[in-house]
């Protein structure tokens, strides 16, 4: 199983995510500059933190016109595994790969702590190593999480699904239900605020998100076998 | 390479640009020159240097580059006293930063800078663009930025204006580190009165690199090209270095054009740009444009090559239209770096910087006579001997004169309380003094997290940073005590060094060195330099028995407004650990850990925090502190620490035992049961903040080996209790004290600022 | 060669946190009578168009594919024809 992360100018986890996956997985995995626009070579797509063009006009909006996004978005179509970390998460509801929006912190200010999350559907490709409802510790780092949507997408998110993670406890951010992150209706397109690649091993605080990773690698190996 | 011909005949230099200049004559006759900070004498030897009279231009590079700012003309003196030699020193002050070898052909390099009067006048930008200079200190000696932590002083919480400067200065420096994803992942904040209109904003960055790609900011080479990069230049930030270095007056803030406007994605791109360019080995000098913009980095690098420069100012990215020379050389805008290159490669450079879709031009070319010289629109408009913008700037040999609350603090008492308080009350209190109080409310606003490198987050000790590859880590803090330091510059300035060592030391680390930042009033009034030599006096001690040679700093002087600041000299203390596994935290871990109190305590309230909430202000003589035994101490604790014996260490500090105690349990909201012996008051021995102490848990099964190692190098150690249950309880001498859940006294403590900040903005 | 003045801002159904803040910020600074606050931002654009209709359309089109979020965002425009 291949690992792109796409790098964006500004991008600050994309080093983070890439030694997530060779430390965690021992897979293979290149930072792919965001002027590239082929990502055929790769089995799955992390969309990395950071400041994308500096978050100017809003965030992931400027990034969502590089080359690379129409490589992601043919990634996703054809049913690989593309997930969205923070600023990546921003990126994918920007390009309409996600539904709804990212506003400002309920509260205005940055805020990085480790949060409590639960986990609300272990059925995803990213979460079947979770047990279902599972409370997980992860770290957030941002100043605009605050995700929403309007009640007709709610109602859908729910039904189908398509919410992920949502905040246990206090929402540090206000969001919409206290939703943490989504994926797409096909379930191959994840976007969650929280930093997975920030909690894989004890000494960080957590090692909680190790398993997100490695859930995304069972779940291609099923598909494709042990390759 | 042909050398070109030494040019030994002067150019021509143009009289004035504009005709809005003042000509030589006009700017002599009419003494202009004291407009830009400059006196008689130094004007005469200006024109001495020159041989003629300076133009306008001349004058105003002249003016930035005398000032204290870039040298240091008041301090340099005292600084000579730093001790900044040591086998493990790569590189000392002088350059963009200082680099210490952490072994394995690796190399830590650090610097704290302070950006206080930006942060006066507008406290977002101010702080932001301080942070955005500090890491290209650090990026321009070609190391790759890990850490950022900071200082910061300000006023009481109770004043509304207070609280909004506080309030956009953390999210100033908040910004900018976390946009360019560098964590901040420690510092201190202290809140005084004599800071309420002159904040202190001191930060620091760590950075990694090979030792073989450690850079210097040196211009060699007849012919080479001398390449800008980065941001274009505007007018803003003009007289940034002199601004820094007058008195706030009341018209500070119109001189806000003066504060410059950071941008961090643009020197996030610079930062990945000038770090490929290091990797491939292109660069022969590299220097930030940081105060006095273009003109410091050029004249500096040429001083320090033994070259000299000529510049095309036609060649310098402006993004505004029209400015003058003076006005190109001088700007302080953000994000510029000035490479050199060796003739040739401008293409392979060109490259890198493209990628990074950086502007960029070759603006000059190193030449071999040292001169500086400037062209503009096709005319000579400054022809300068490089050495005397560098070298040869005036030095300014001042005398220190004792002030008189000095004297009169040597009668007052400290070894009790002046009011009588019992200890639970007074453990109350302190807890909620915004000195003491959790700092929470500022750090999770920064991005301490970015680069799954921090392993001890902020609020311990000191903060501890993984290395890649390594099983090393680097433990780090900054640490000082403005109210130590007016009572006494000697011992507060020597315990400044020596309580953050301890703190890397309770993390597991051994020290390696320190960066300062000097915040003082105007070195022209005898107190404040008697002040200022006191305190570097009392430092290089500290350094020198400690073995933490001085590798860089900064100078921040003239900060008052209302007021002189207390005297704030901020140590920046990196310390090596050597394995992972002995990397320490604060917190108590385990029930049942026996809990040892290393060093003496004594009756030292002066300058104590429970002083200041008692009696409003400090008073007395600080605490002695003892170096040998200091440096026992730390021997001790990292040898118990490398034997794995060791679950949890604080140093004892602002507060004292009481403190100590109560921060310890918070973590992991783990209680402890304490019983102690003495002969002084409950009340002074809790809170007495006596140095050379700390705080360790200890297993049972090592208590006799720990103990026995404490016998054998002769450290007072005192077994005081055990970790236990959920409530903190102190007996003294038989009797009960303290007795309070460990939930309660760590709301008063996490809630104490976010409480302060949440007040009406408008008071 | 015209300008285009656009201002962007929070749909009515979006909390607008800011907005709330300097509301709160106005009240304790004694403007009482202040009902309601709404951040947004204003952008200036320079075009070149035959004509202030092509004009409209290529500003209309640039605010709907990126200078706002139609998920959270409304925008308006006016149009000056400058030199």
């Amino acid at each position: 199983m291949r690992f792109a992360v796409p790098v964006f100018p500004g991008s600050n986890c994309d080093e983070d995510c890439a030694k997530a996956v060779r430390e965690i997985l021992d897979r293979p995995v290149d930072l792919v500059w965001h002027k590239d626009g082929n990502l055929d070579a790769y089995d799955a797509i992390i969309l990395p933190g950071g400041f994308s063009y500096g978050d100017y006009l809003r965030t992931g909006a400027l990034a969502r016109f590089s080359p690379v996004m129409e490589a992601v978005a043919k990634a996703a179509d054809k049913g690989k595994l593309v997930l969205g970390i923070c600023n990546g998460f921003q990126v994918l509801l920007e390009s309409g790969l996600l539904p709804g929006a990212m506003r400002v912190n309920d509260h205005l200010k940055f805020r990085c702590s480790i949060q409590t999350l639960r986990v609300e559907n272990n059925q995803s490709p990213f979460t079947g190593l979770y047990q279902a409802g599972e409370e997980i510790q992860l770290p957030i780092a941002h100043g605009e999480g605050n995700y929403y949507c309007d009640q007709e997408t709610l109602d859908k998110l729910e039904v189908q699904g398509q919410i992920i993670f949502r905040y246990s406890g206090q929402n540090p951010n206000g969001s919409v239900a206290g939703i943490a992150g989504i994926v797409n209706r096909r379930g191959n397109v994840l976007g969650l605020m929280p930093h997975p690649e920030r909690a894989i091993y004890d000494w960080m605080g957590s090692s909680d998100g190790a398993r997100m990773f490695q859930s995304m690698l069972r779940y291609w190996e099923g598909m494709h076998g042990a390759a | 390479m042909v050398q070109p011909e030494q040019q030994t005949t002067a150019v021509h230099v143009v009289e004035r640009v504009t005709d809005q200049e003042p000509t030589p004559t006009q700017i002599r006759d009419g003494e202009l020159f004291q407009e830009v900070g400059l006196n008689h004498e130094e004007y005469q030897q200006i024109t001495k240097h020159l041989g003629r009279l300076p133009n306008w231009t001349e004058l105003g590079i002249y003016s930035v580059m005398w000032s204290e700012h870039c040298s240091y003309k008041n301090s340099k003196p005292l600084l000579k006293r730093f001790p900044v030699e040591g086998p493990q020193v790569l590189q000392g002050p002088g350059e963009g930063a200082g680099a210490i070898d952490i072994g394995d052909g690796q190399a830590v390099v650090f610097k704290i800078e302070s950006h206080n009067h930006p942060t006066a006048v507008e406290p977002f930008q101010g702080a932001a663009t301080g942070v955005g200079g500090i890491i290209r200190d650090v990026f321009s000696m070609g190391a790759r930025p890990v850490a950022l932590l900071n200082s910061l002083r300000f006023g009481p919480l109770s004043n509304s204006r207070v609280r909004y400067l506080f309030e956009h200065a953390v999210a100033g420096i908040a910004h900018y580190g976390n946009v360019i994803g560098i964590p901040t992942v420690g510092g201190e904040v202290d809140f005084d009165d004599s800071y309420e209109g002159n904040p202190l904003v001191n930060a620091m960055c760590v950075g990694v690199l090979s030792h073989d790609e450690l850079q210097k900011g040196v211009a060699k080479g007849v012919g080479n090209p001398v390449i800008y990069v980065g941001a274009s230049t505007g007018r803003d930030g003009i007289h940034g270095a002199t601004f820094a270095s007058e008195e706030l007056g009341e018209d500070a803030e119109e001189k806000r054009p003066s504060v410059q406007a950071g941008d961090p994605f643009m020197e996030k791109l610079l930062l990945e740009a000038c770090i490929e360019l290091v990797k491939k080995g292109i660069l022969i000098g590299i220097q930030d444009m940081g105060a006095a913009g273009l003109t410091c980095s050029s004249a500096e690098m040429a001083s320090k090559g033994e070259t000299g420069m000529e510049l095309d100012l036609d060649q310098v990215p402006q993004r505004e239209t029209g400015m003058t020379p003076y006005e190109i050389l001088l700007s302080e805008s953000q994000e510029r770096m000035l490479l050199v290159v060796e003739d040739g490669r401008e293409a392979e450079v060109q490259e890198v910087l493209d990628k990074w879709e950086l502007p960029s031009a070759v603006v000059g070319r190193v030449t071999n006579d040292n001169r500086y010289r400037i062209r503009h629109q096709g005319r000579w408009v400054a022809d300068i001997p490089v050495q005397t913008l560098v070298d040869d700037a005036p030095v300014v040999y001042r005398t220190g004169k004792e002030p008189e609350a000095y004297r009169q603090n040597a009668g007052i008492r400290v070894d009790q309380p002046s009011v009588d308080i019992h200890p639970g009350e007074a453990l109350n209190q302190v807890l909620a003094s915004s000195n003491v109080a959790s700092k929470r409310w500022v750090y999770e606003q920064y991005d301490h997290m970015v680069r799954t490198s921090t392993a001890v987050r902020p609020g311990s000790d000191a903060a501890v940073v993984v290395l890649d590859g390594l099983d090393k880590a680097l433990a780090m803090c900054t640490d000082g005590n403005g109210r130590y330091v007016y009572l006494d510059p000697q011992e507060g300035g020597a315990a400044a060094v020596a309580e953050a060592a301890r703190n890397v030391v309770c993390s597991g680390a051994r020290p390696l060195g320190i960066t300062d930042c000097l915040n003082f009033g105007s070195p022209e009034k005898p107190e404040v330099f008697w002040q200022l030599e006191g305190a570097v006096d009392g430092m290089s001690e500290a350094c020198r028995q400690l073995e933490t040679p001085v590798v860089g700093g900064n100078v921040s002087l003239y900060n008052e407004s209302k007021g002189t600041i207390h005297p704030t000299p901020v140590v920046g203390m990196v310390g090596l650990v050597e394995s992972r596994q002995h990397i320490t935290t604060q917190a108590f871990k385990e029930e049942g850990d026996l809990i040892y109190l290393l060093g003496e305590t004594f009756a030292e309230l002066g300058g104590s925090e429970l002083q200041l909430i008692l009696d409003g202000k400090v008073s007395g003589r600080p605490p002695k502190i003892d170096l040998q035994r200091e440096k026992k101490l730390h021997q001790v604790i990292l040898t118990a620490i490398q034997k794995g014996w060791v679950r949890s260490a604080h140093d004892c500090s602002s507060g004292g035992l009481a403190v100590t105690l109560a921060e310890s349990s918070f973590d992991h909201e783990l209680g402890a049961r304490v019983e102690i012996e003495t002969a002084l008051d409950a009340t002074t021995y809790l809170f007495s903040e006596t140095q050379s102490r700390a705080v360790l848990s200890i297993p049972q099964e090592y208590a006799d080996a720990f103990q026995r190692l404490m016998e054998e190098e002769a450290v007072p150690c005192a077994k005081i209790g055990e970790v236990s249950g959920s409530c903190l309880t102190v007996e003294v001498n038989g009797q009960q004290v303290i007795d309070a859940p460990v939930k309660e006294l760590k709301s008063i403590w996490e809630g104490a600022i976010p409480c302060a900040m949440n007040a009406s903005s408008t008071n | 060669m015209y300008k285009a003045i656009i201002t962007v801002r929070l749909k009515p159904s979006v909390l607008d946190p800011q907005g709330s803040a300097v509301k709160g910020s106005l009240h304790s600074l004694g403007y009482s009578a202040v009902q309601d606050v709404r951040v947004g931002k204003t952008m200036e654009v320079w075009l070149e168009a035959t004509d202030s209709q092509e004009a409209e359309a290529q500003v209309d089109a640039m605010c709907r594919k990126l200078l706002a979020n139609p998920v959270i965002e409304d925008y308006e425009f006016h149009l000056e024809k400058g030199a």
